[in-house]
């Protein structure tokens, strides 16, 4: 990682680190420490003391039954918008990647989402799905159902789910496009010489030389919907109805800025950091593995 | 295609052609209500064709914003995004162009130290230390500035990586090469390395833009001034005034607005675009 | 212009020793090729010329100045790389200009230089061009040209023609032998090329394992090979190696078959010990006369048209042996030839050593 030829100056290379290094101990390294440590005690409502509990704020957290559903829901939410937004995707790519006319101004139509703010998105799907004016509500009520995700919370986790999943749906296009057309040609034309049709080729010959990619995007995709959602769930639902959409990291923003429970949100934070340090270690094992042609 | 079979390329079209306006539909209805005056938006059913407001509702949203929402005119909000956006791009490529640089070409005490500082940024997005940073940019007196918006995100171990990437599959003949020529560090660093990154610095920049414009959470939590708002928090309070008058021609309106300029980068940059995309996430 | 002195220069990465020890005096002027097998330490010995690679131990100096602690750029040398280093976003002028411009040249000045150069070279044409637009031989000249135009008192090159097929290696060896004629400029040329380095060089050093194994003319190394190595790495194809005793008398060698040949120089000091002999491919003959009682056994011809190479093997312990006949020759597999050589070219190496034994 270091070139065979370097140079050796003295104060240079302090120099040209220097800016990324302090903005990353004062901003990163220094406040996540002091998460850790908030998270190791408890203050009382005036923020004028505070007394060292040890894991009392944890052992709280995992006794409180409105986190353990925050967990529970965050994992049905991720893996919802990871299974929705990927299938769909692969589709998409497994059509385009047959089609060689046109493969190109599909990607065009396909790929904008990608750069729509999840807020955005949300505001986009809740006024789509309003429950008086949207134009899905009108439809749904027409075909006899009344929809209102400001009631129903299973309607709200639905909207939220779907509006996450749109905009991932590009992201998730580009990368199984891509990983199809690295497959050789000459690997889908043998198999054709050996009879096997298009169906057939896409499930045992282009499936498993893509999972590598596939497991790649179900991790990314699990981060997102853990921690860049935060705008979608803020637009659409702000976690209710009666906490119906209360995703964790809503949960810490919550806690901690309108509740103003440190301690707590602190502990919280603690614990979203285990979360993306594992995720981040899967991911680097795994991506270092690709298939080999 | 290996074999000639209409009917599946046919089907297959259908297919793509079924995807994307399932993809392009909440844009579409989007622009279609920007394009409407407030009468026509509380009717329903909602139109599905465009009317022909829509530049009464640009002129009415870029310079008088939302009446009633208290948030400032979203040509003023966009010009704030556009700021943070550049600073948050610009920065990054140039604290990580740096960094990568010393990584890789010098050899100095504490070298693998820092590399793992860098890298341990990528395991504590801003979602997961929210309150600490926060307390770091008040007592700075960072909040309400741009540089409070920006600077905390200027840290990136994707950016730095991508870098370090690039410079290692340089030759390191041309190193040699500039040396002998007599160049220094800093002078290989501008005539050779920069110069020779300049399609990876393009495509990241792409990413970073968008990256930057699309902050949410953060521009939330810094700005409580007006004058700081950024177009894309300006929704937010739009939505919240819109449970008292629907104004959605201009909520969707500036929706439109707020996904312009990056929907714009990637459209037209798609070639970098897919470059900085893949290239970043290895 | 200048000499070179390699004073007992060591290199070492941490324990392990690449170089052990060289010493050597380059005259002005001078072509010197660097030859040996790969991973034998040329490459690092001009690269430590060079400024590129410290120096651990010993002296270099180029003229009067010890360039030990000198940055490349101080040391007056200029630089042929393998794969040409050429800087891929600058076109043809720059790159040549590049080194010139750090320096402060005045522009007309670089202007004048680099065009004079690129008229030696040829490739006035291409300036404006970038170097992908190139075909090899075409980047090889500017690599070239980029070390000309700096004037230096040295040429390094480090296995320039490498990258280039057969055909334009050969032209551009010549092309590199002529113009460093025409400049006179001291030049160090590293490779693993025997043929390059016995057509270049004014001197050759045979490098194996970070210890010099001879110095000289490729003259000198093809007739007098020191060590059984040089003698195997000089020549095409390579020289066959038989196991052999000398006599009692020390007036003949025998082989293990029961063949024997008579030597000119009476060994008697070394009677009855066991020795590698060794013989040229194209100094072995067909004998006529059958008066050496010598057997060959042919397993393979191959027909070069110039010459006729035999593969076999000799005598009845079935040591390969090749032999490189003069023209056409028709020869069948499994024939048995009678082999005789003058005995003048017959070289006499330690087993153990592989050092030389005859004078």
């Amino acid at each position: 990682m270091l070139k065979r030829v370097h140079f050796g100056s003295s104060w240079l290379p302090f120099a040209l680190v220097a800016p990324q290094i302090i903005i990353t101990v004062v901003f990163f390294i220094w406040p996540a420490s002091q998460a850790l440590y908030q998270s190791l005690l408890v203050e009382d409502a005036f923020g004028l003391s505070s007394e060292f509990v040890w894991f009392d704020n944890f052992i709280e957290l995992f006794g409180d039954e409105h986190y353990l559903g925050a967990f529970q829901r965050t994992i049905f939410f991720s893996f919802s918008v990871a299974f929705l937004s990927m299938s769909f995707a692969l589709t998409l790519a497994a059509m385009a990647d047959r089609v060689i006319k046109g493969a190109t101004t599909y990607r065009t139509f396909l790929i904008w989402p990608y750069a729509v703010a999840p807020v955005v998105s949300g505001a986009l799907w809740v006024f789509m799905f309003d429950p008086t004016l949207g134009i899905f509500t009108y439809t749904l009520g027409a075909l006899g159902y009344e929809w209102n995700h400001k009631l129903n919370g299973g309607e709200a986790m639905f909207l939220v789910i779907v509006a996450s999943a749109w905009k991932q749906v590009a992201y998730n296009f580009l990368f199984f496009l891509a990983a199809m057309q690295s497959i050789p040609k000459s690997l889908i034309e043998a198999a054709a010489i050996d009879g096997a049709g298009p169906t057939r080729r896409f499930f045992s010959i282009i499936l498993p030389l893509i999972s590598p990619t596939t497991f790649f995007l179900m991790v990314i995709n699990v981060v997102f919907a853990f921690f860049e959602t935060f705008g979608i769930v803020h637009a659409v639902t702000q976690g209710g109805p009666a906490k119906a959409t209360e995703i964790l990291v809503y949960k810490v923003f919550n806690d901690g800025f309108i509740g103003l429970d440190l301690g707590g949100s602190a502990a919280q934070s603690v614990i979203l950091m285990l979360i993306v340090i594992s995720l981040t270690v899967i991911q680097f094992r795994y991506v270092e593995k690709r298939v080999e042609y | 295609m290996i074999e000639h079979r209409p009917m599946v390329t046919f089907v297959s079209h259908l297919v793509l052609i079924f995807g994307v306006a399932i993809i392009a539909f909440p844009i579409w209805i989007t622009f279609v209500a920007s394009t409407h005056e407030a009468a026509r938006m509380v009717q329903i059913p909602l139109p599905l064709l465009p009317g022909d407001q829509f530049f009464n509702n640009l002129e009415l949203t870029l310079f008088k914003g939302l009446q009633g929402a208290g948030a400032p005119p979203v040509g003023f909000m966009m010009v704030n995004s556009l700021v943070m956006a550049l600073m948050i791009a610009v920065g990054k490529i140039a604290i990580s162009l740096i960094s990568a640089f010393a990584i890789v070409y010098f050899k100095f005490p504490f070298r693998m130290g820092f590399f793992w500082m860098i890298f341990i940024t990528l395991m504590l997005p801003v979602e997961v230390r929210i309150l600490p940073t926060f307390e770091v940019v008040a007592n700075l007196g960072m909040l309400n500035t741009y540089w409070g918006l920006s600077i905390p995100l200027i840290a990136s171990a994707t950016a730095t990586f991508m870098f370090r990437q690039v410079f290692l599959t340089i030759p390191d003949e041309l190193l040699e090469a500039a040396r002998i020529d007599g160049a220094g560090p800093m002078r290989f660093f501008v005539d050779i390395l920069v110069p020779l990154s300049r399609t990876n610095i393009a495509a990241l920049f792409v990413i970073l833009f968008i990256y930057g414009w699309n902050q949410y959470l953060w521009p939330l939590l810094v700005t409580t001034d007006q004058s700081m708002y950024t177009v894309v928090m300006g929704i937010k309070q739009m939505l919240e005034a819109a449970e008292q008058s629907p104004d959605w021609h201009q909520i969707m309106m500036t929706s439109l607005l707020a996904m312009l300029p990056p929907v714009f980068v990637v459209v037209f940059m798609q070639r970098l675009f897919v470059k900085g995309l893949t290239e970043t996430e290895k | 212009m200048a000499e070179i002195h390699l004073n007992k220069v060591h290199k070492s990465y941490g324990e392990d020793e690449v170089l052990h020890g060289i010493d050597w005096h380059i005259r002005d002027g001078e072509f010197v090729v660097i030859v040996g097998p790969s991973g034998c330490g040329k490459s690092t010995l001009l690269r430590m010329i060079a400024g590129l690679e410290s120096i651990t131990q010993g002296e270099i100096s180029i003229g009067e100045r010890v360039v030990n602690d000198l940055e490349p750029a101080e040391r007056d040398i200029a630089m042929v790389f393998q794969n040409y280093a050429l800087y891929p976003h600058m076109s043809v002028y720059n790159n040549m200009a590049y080194g010139l411009k750090i320096r402060g040249l005045p522009k007309d000045e670089i202007e004048r230089r680099v065009k004079q150069t690129a008229e030696i070279l040829e490739i006035g044409d291409y300036l404006k061009r970038s170097p992908r637009q190139l075909s090899g031989g075409q980047r090889q000249r500017v690599a070239m040209g980029r070390a000309i135009v700096r004037e230096p008192s040295v040429f390094l090159f480090d296995e320039p023609l490498s990258n280039l097929d057969a055909k334009l290696r050969v032209q551009m060896r010549l092309e590199i032998k002529k113009l460093q004629q025409r400049l006179g400029i001291t030049s160090v040329y590293v490779t693993h090329d025997q043929v390059e380095a016995m057509t270049l060089g004014h001197r050759l050093m045979v490098l194996n394992g970070g210890h010099v194994e001879q110095l000289g003319t490729p003259i000198e190394l093809y007739e007098r090979p020191a060590t059984k190595f040089v003698a195997g790495f000089i020549g095409s194809p390579s020289m066959n190696f038989l196991d052999a005793n000398i006599s009692e008398s020390g007036k003949s060698i025998e082989f293990s078959g029961g063949n024997a040949l008579d030597i000119p120089q009476s060994l008697s000091s070394q009677a009855n010990r066991r020795l590698t002999i060794g013989m040229r491919p194209e100094h072995l003959r067909v004998d006529e006369s059958k008066s050496q009682t010598t057997a060959h056994t042919v397993h393979v011809v191959e027909h070069l048209g110039a010459d006729t190479l035999v593969h076999g093997s000799f005598g009845n312990g079935g040591s390969d042996l090749t032999v490189r006949l003069n023209g056409i020759r028709t020869i069948d597999e499994g024939e048995v030839l009678p082999l005789a050589i003058d005995p003048k070219n017959i070289h006499l190496f330690d087993p153990e050593s592989g050092k030389r034994i005859n004078s």
